[in-house]
């Protein structure tokens, strides 16, 4: 187990002004915000792409290693075929019985028909589902989602949304963040608002979209409810 | 003039349109192995002196020929560092000075391709734990394609130099003549419609192997995206 990450007044540059807080096991956490609100900064803090300016992260387990994945808004395919997509991560991440894996990855996401097709002409859609198949391959046991739907339609939103769901099933923790309410209520268990890098609010989802504590994120619900 | 059609039977002509493929053919194939994965690492590395090399190896790129083949020719001669290898008016000594030669086109032009290719693929690769040597491998692989266009410009510069060929190969007859050094040779001699022959075979074989790459590139594109 590697989980819980404890973040020890993390900061990055005045993007992420110093936070505390911890991310363990169990139910799915949606961190919500506004554009410019520090939520792909904080995400990529934790999956480590990013060093902190100040602070420290704290895996419980030590180095995490690919115990953790992360999908971005936009993946990126390499120039080969689908199944070989995800083979390359599972080789990467060092993993035995690539192929197996692999195959069972493409079944999940419902993209086995596609194994052998380029990865890069597949439509959006389906590449994000490649990508969840990627992470899936590699049984994280935490995953982080930046805007997995933001460039998607409604159609391939709801599959992406599904195979979110099967992550949270398998017991793999989901960290993600979405600036889409309907999806945060759908998916989320609790919720980190973030507001010009700064924490405002953590509590459970229903809790949250109810009674919002602070001002900010009341007016962030309200604003965003036409879109829902 | 009309000698010309009769040139295309002359067995010594296909001779030297051989060895002239063989040399720059060889050339570009040593380049392109050490070039290409040079220019990805330095593309994708960080290490100090990064910056000046990228000057340098854009620099070279505008190398002399008459030059690389002088430096080739006081390596190689008898009082040389490597006089002792006998490689001096061979063949053998004109791939390295091609080689020389066409190195830091195939290394910089790879560094550029690489480098932008690495911004678009840099927090995926990480991501999945790729990194360095590693990454740079997968990223050659992945741009292959427009490599190949580097690697052409690499054989274009090859087929089409004169100077180091002619400095350190010698232009001799039957063993080191190749196509730029026959028609400077001919031109000087007065024989134009030779040289002329030798030009248009020469452009046609260049036009030739890009047409045959671009077809290949395009179907293999076709294939994998």
């Amino acid at each position: 187990m590697i989980l819980p990450l404890k973040l020890e007044g993390v900061s990055f540059l005045d993007i992420i002004r110093p936070l505390s807080l911890e991310i363990g096991a169990g139910p799915s956490t949606i961190i919500l915000g506004a554009n410019g609100a520090g939520k792909s900064v904080l995400m990529r803090l934790m999956h480590g792409l990013l060093a902190p300016t100040t602070g420290a992260l704290r895996w419980q387990g030590g180095e995490p290693g690919r115990r953790q994945a992360m999908v971005f808004q936009k993946p990126v395919m390499l120039r080969r075929s689908a199944l070989d997509n995800i083979r390359y991560a599972v080789r990467l991440a060092g993993a035995r019985d690539g192929d197996a894996l692999a195959a069972a990855a493409l079944d999940e996401v419902g993209l086995r028909h596609v194994a052998h097709r380029p990865a890069r002409v597949l439509s959006g859609g389906e590449q994000q589902r490649l990508a969840l198949a990627r992470a899936w391959a590699l049984h994280p046991e935490i995953l982080f989602l930046d805007e997995p739907t933001a460039s998607l339609d409604p159609s391939a939103t709801r599959e992406i949304e599904a195979v979110i769901r099967a992550f949270d099933t398998s017991g793999t923790k989901i960290v993600m963040a979405t600036h889409n309410l309907g999806q945060a209520r759908r998916l989320g268990d609790e919720v980190i608002y973030l507001h010009q890098g700064r924490v405002l609010e953590r509590a459970p989802a229903e809790e949250f979209f109810v009674r919002p504590a602070s001002a900010e994120a009341a007016a962030f619900i309200k604003g965003e409810l036409p879109w829902v | 003039m009309q000698e010309f059609p009769g040139l295309i039977w002359d067995p010594r002509l296909w001779q030297i349109v051989g060895l002239s493929l063989q040399v720059s053919l060889a050339a570009v194939a040593i380049a392109s192995l050490i070039g290409l994965p040079l220019g990805a690492a330095i593309a994708v590395g960080r290490f100090p002196g990064r910056r000046s090399l990228t000057v340098i190896l854009n620099a070279l790129m505008g190398l002399p020929p008459v030059v690389v083949g002088l430096l080739v020719y006081l390596l190689l001669s008898r009082a040389g560092p490597l006089g002792s290898l006998g490689l001096l008016f061979t063949p053998r000594a004109m791939v390295v000075a091609q080689t020389l030669l066409i190195l830091p086109i195939i290394a910089a032009l790879s560094r550029q391709a690489v480098e932008d290719a690495w911004r678009e693929y840099e927090e995926q690769l990480r991501s999945l734990g790729a990194h360095g040597l590693g990454a740079a491998l997968t990223i050659l692989w992945d741009i292959r394609f427009s490599l190949l266009t580097v690697v052409l410009a690499g054989l274009g510069r090859a087929a089409a130099e004169v100077g180091a060929v002619m400095i350190v190969g010698g232009n001799i007859d039957g063993v080191t003549r190749v196509m730029t050094t026959a028609i400077a040779l001919e031109t000087s001699k007065g024989d134009l419609p030779l040289a002329l022959g030798l030009g248009v075979v020469l452009i046609a074989i260049v036009l030739a192997l890009n047409a045959g790459a671009f077809l290949v590139k395009e179907a293999a594109q076709r294939r994998s995206g």
